[in-house]
């Protein structure tokens, strides 16, 4: 029964990406809401991720400092895995957790209070492919920004450690400093982004769908909403294991 | 004009399927305030969604000026969109947008006019439905009357063939509701429009009905004129039309000395 449901949900979805799609009735139109979405979506994020960033860096600072007595590790170990916390896994995965709780609930309700208020259907006699026109701009856009939003939350999380290092003292700042240089990988950032394009897809079109799916009043758009977090939080950590699997 | 032929609907709900539309017939005509009358769940929301492409019907023709919606692709269908306007129960406004923005978006995203010419022919909608000067307004910051009035200058705003109005006076004023009434008569004599206004107002039954299709539990159970109306003899449209001790006597009274409403007197 559970997997019928799970079908059948993911059939709807899959109607749904098909009608999503396609080109935009008018271009003019789609850039002007598809900029729009960028401020809405990703700008507007930007005091939260900085907030979040600069206390998980320092956290992680100080969490690795107190577990790390060793005498045999040097002292950069700290920045230095702080750096890899960072780039792995906080920036991208714990990050989009985080947005899918703002951005994902934000696009489900707006979406379905225009499903509940018949907006979507005023499009629709329009002769508007309601769909399209609704969620491929949120979904470009959200897709656009949040690589941008992953560089900023790493760079704020290793000013968040180095801070915490001046502040406290736990670790000298430049030892930190050196830490974090040492043993660089490239390869982990352009992995950050490339988890970062995948969740912002399916973060959106969740959202979007789960908006779009919504059939009657206040009840079933608040049900939308925690459905959208719920569900993208667990496509997103699958969607982490695999890629850390295939790209790592 | 708009012809509905052998029109039946049913869902598929969980407890086994639902019929709601039995074999409908029915015509709607050019430049008439079209009525599709009933009680609540009689199917005639069901129907106007049918009429409009909202739902598929099971079997059935919809034929607006002879084209048929049903045998319509999904381009064909949008290029027939163009030439409905709609007015929703709720008015569904876009919430982002004020007045001027809701009344020009269908202009922007559908007719080839210059930025100039739009915002003129949106002003134009605006003052049409006497909005003017609340065109910086949000549907947040207007009455319900207004926002009604809103729904229709956007409906309007693309010169419609056909206007379909769901509810229109819902949760309006007896006062508010004649003013929007007749607005819409207005509106559909002086452009010619086919309007069709879905609903259970016996007011407006009274006051534009110029011609009125009566859906009873699924079927047509009449069809005529705000004339005919008064002295049909069909117990079920009775029922519905006479079920308040109001129109009760304004039937006995007019029976006995030749009524006629004002605004018809005007």
């Amino acid at each position: 029964m559970f997997l019928t449901k799970m079908l059948d949900k993911f059939g709807d979805y899959c109607m749904f990406m098909w009608r999503v799609m396609a080109i935009p009735d008018k271009w003019k139109v789609f850039f002007k809401r598809y900029l729009d979405e960028i401020g809405k979506l990703g700008i507007d994020s930007i005091p939260l991720i900085i907030i979040v960033s600069l206390f998980i860096g320092s956290l992680c600072t100080i969490l690795i400092k107190l577990n790390i007595s060793n005498p045999l590790l040097p002292r950069y170990t700290v920045g230095l895995t702080t750096r890899e916390i960072i780039l792995l896994e906080f920036s991208s995965t714990i990050l989009c957790l985080i947005l899918s709780g703002k951005i994902g609930s934000n696009i489900a309700s707006e979406i379905g209070t225009m499903r509940a208020t018949e907006q979507i259907d005023a499009l629709d006699i329009m002769g508007i492919n309601s769909a399209n026109f609704l969620a491929l701009p949120k979904i470009l856009a959200l897709i656009t920004i949040l690589p941008f939003l992953v560089v900023i939350c790493m760079a704020t999380s290793l000013f968040g450690g180095w801070l915490i290092c001046v502040i406290t003292g736990i670790v000298e700042p430049d030892t930190y400093l050196f830490g974090i240089q040492s043993l660089f990988i490239e390869w982990y950032v352009w992995f950050a982004l490339i988890k970062s394009l995948v969740f912002a897809f399916l973060m959106s079109t969740i959202a979007c769908y789960y908006g779009y799916a919504v059939q009657g009043g206040s009840v079933e758009v608040g049900k939308a909403s925690t459905d959208t977090v719920v569900v993208s939080n667990i496509m997103i950590l699958v969607a982490d294991v695999i890629l850390t699997l295939l790209l790592l | 004009m708009i012809e509905v032929k052998h029109l039946s609907k049913t869902f598929k709900e969980e407890t086994g399927p639902r019929q709601v539309l039995f074999d409908i017939n029915a015509k709607l005509y050019d430049g008439k305030t079209n009525l599709i009358i009933g009680q609540s769940g009689s199917g005639k929301t069901v129907l106007i969604k049918n009429i409009v492409g909202l739902f598929d019907p099971d079997q059935g023709e919809i034929l607006y000026d002879n084209r048929d919606i049903t045998k319509m692709d999904r381009k064909q269908r949008k290029e027939l969109r163009k030439e409905i306007g709609m007015l929703f129960q709720g008015s569904a406004l876009f919430d982002s947008e004020t007045v001027m923005g809701n009344v020009m978006f269908p202009l922007i995203m559908f007719s080839q006019m210059s930025a100039g010419e739009i915002k003129d022919r949106a002003q134009f909608c605006i003052d049409r439905v006497n909005l003017t000067g609340s065109e910086n307004k949000y549907p947040s910051e207007l009455s319900g009357g207004m926002q009604k009035r809103c729904a229709i200058a956007r409906a309007i705003a693309l010169n419609p063939k056909y206007l379909f109005c769901d509810e229109p006076n819902s949760g309006l004023d007896p006062k508010t509701s004649i003013v929007i009434d007749e607005l819409l008569s207005d509106i559909t004599h002086e452009f010619g429009i086919t309007t069709i206004i879905n609903t259970h107002d016996m007011n407006s039954v009274m006051g534009i009905g110029e011609n009125i299709v009566f859906i009873n539990k699924g079927h047509v159970g009449w069809i005529g004129t705000k004339d005919e109306i008064y002295d049909v003899d069909n117990d079920d449209l009775n029922n519905f039309v006479y079920a308040t001790d109001l129109f009760r006597d304004v039937r006995k009274y007019r029976r006995e000395h030749g009524y006629k409403p004002s605004r018809d007197k005007k």
